[in-house]
């Protein structure tokens, strides 16, 4: 399992390369993480030591998602960055779960979420054939998923009228939204091709760009192979008052939900002005493994799962 | 108490004032959404099951349940009755609450038996119990191929496969969470 781990981390690493991406470390430990309201991180306490008055500590945090500094060093004029690295989120652990995973995200300037997708169709099949597997891959529960041609692209608002029967439009009860989406609209989604989820409701979107045409969703797609949910991405918001609005907005759900406040990433906020227009995407490299190998347990595809 | 993070399969929980017991256990997350904890739920006494998906900040009682060690008596119309070999009290389970562990009792074997609020609602075997063969038919002589088996009659009145070699009245050791024959017992 890790000498076919590693052929398919090479390829996903050669595929990005080939496209002229350069490979970017960020910090692990940060000072302040996006305050979403239902992502829970690590805090290491008084870890961080203030440069400006000598003697002063503040808690650093374990990154649930490089997404932040990626998208500074956007600010800072690269175009296209890709990164693998172990992210931490607290409370998470299931069989497709574990609180410290490896996280794939790339960032290309200048484009919006369909060119992620178009990424997505290329990538997935260069990590097959990494796998030593065609264009039809083979299911746990017998069958097989399609990787060849276009994916399926479905609507959010689509996917729960076909499966839910209810449109969610741009603020829908976010209890009755998450769990007819697991109860309802991930068992149906289609299994012989990977489908394309996108345009979310405007109100759940905390870093994610309204689409142009119609504000009432955010430019966020979610990629769904096998039957799991493999990797999220979005044309990237770069109005950093509207930014630190949404971000103030998440935060005060996180206090209403007794969780834990952060400080605002305010390093972030004050070089978002700097980034073009940009699209991200995040993928989960044991969740794709699991996917190519056939597998529904994510312990089957680390070599430790603490 | 219980938080949703402790929720698995196996757990025994109240719900309205019933043990159930999660049969299956799948922790969701809707991209960007909340957790979920997704439960397939089986009442242990009614045997009902049902689906529940649960949030996180949701608590849940652990099922008061109490483990009683208790000796078989015998069965009859009503039930089958134990005693507890200490107290001398008696209780009945119901051929249904008995299923299949009634394929290896036998008279005088200690077991576990399961109370909810004084009330017994399950039994457990022991891991291994020894019965006799009481009707098998001869192996056939030079099939020595291996996996080769036949069925007997142990003293329950129940059938099994083993090994052709063995003959009737001879003490077999079962495995109860399978049913399958484990090995010969020299009496």
């Amino acid at each position: 399992m890790l000498k076919r781990r590693d052929r398919v981390i090479r390829a996903l690493r050669r595929w990005f390369h080939q496209q002229g991406f350069v490979e970017v470390q960020t910090p692990i430990l940060i000072n302040a993480p996006a305050p979403e309201p239902s992502i829970e991180t690590f805090c290491v306490p008084g870890a961080g030591i203030s440069r400006t008055h000598p003697g002063k500590r503040h808690d650093l945090y374990l990154i649930p998602s490089p997404e932040l500094h990626m998208k500074r060093l956007l600010a800072q004029g690269m175009e296209k960055i890709f990164q693998i690295t172990p992210v931490f989120r607290r409370e998470e652990y299931g069989k497709m779960h574990l609180p410290q995973f490896t996280m794939l995200e790339w960032y290309r300037a200048g484009h919006d979420y369909r060119t992620l997708m178009e990424d997505c169709e290329s990538l997935i099949s260069a990590a097959a054939r990494g796998a030593g597997l065609e264009d039809e891959i083979p299911l746990e529960g017998g069958g097989v998923c399609s990787i060849s041609g276009p994916f399926i692209k479905m609507t959010v608002n689509q996917a729960f009228e076909t499966y839910a029967g209810w449109i969610p439009g741009p603020e829908p009860d976010p209890d009755r939204f998450d769990m007819d989406m697991v109860e309802k609209v991930e068992p149906c989604l289609p299994m012989d091709r990977p489908v394309f989820l996108m345009d979310y409701p405007a109100s759940m979107a905390s870093l994610a760009r309204l689409k142009p045409s119609d504000p009432e969703v955010a430019e966020r797609v979610e990629l769904y192979a096998g039957g799991m949910e493999l990797a999220n991405g979005f044309s990237e918001l770069n109005n950093p008052d509207e930014q630190r609005r949404r971000f103030i907005k998440d935060m005060e759900k996180r206090r209403e939900s007794g969780l834990k406040s952060y400080p605002l990433p305010e390093d972030f906020l004050k070089t978002l002005e700097n980034m073009r227009p940009a699209a991200g995407m995040a993928l989960g490299i044991d969740r794709l493994l699991m996917f190519l190998f056939g597998t529904r347990d994510i312990t089957e595809v680390v070599a430790f799962a603490e | 108490m219980y938080e949703s993070s402790d929720l698995r399969k196996g757990l025994k929980i109240l719900i309205d004032g019933e043990p159930y017991i999660i049969t299956d256990f799948q922790f969701s997350k809707p991209g960007k959404g909340q957790a979920l904890y997704r439960c397939k739920l089986k009442n242990m006494i009614s045997g009902y099951t049902m689906d529940r998906t649960y949030r996180s900040g949701d608590k849940f009682e652990p099922a008061p349940l109490e483990e009683s060690h208790m000796q078989y008596l015998y069965n009859d119309a009503e039930g089958y009755h134990f005693m507890d070999t200490k107290t001398y009290d008696q209780v009945m389970l119901t051929a249904d609450q008995v299923g299949d562990a009634k394929n290896f009792l036998k008279d005088n074997m200690e077991v576990d038996i399961l109370f909810f609020e004084n009330t017994p609602i399950d039994i457990t075997l022991p891991i291994f119990v020894e019965l006799e063969v009481t009707k098998a038919d001869p192996g056939v002589k030079g099939d020595t191929a291996t996996g080769a088996t036949k069925p007997v009659t142990l003293e329950t009145g129940h059938k099994i496969n083993v090994p052709l070699f063995i003959e009737e009245g001879e003490l077999l050791k079962i495995d109860t969470r399978t049913g399958e024959y484990v090995e010969r017992v020299k009496k």
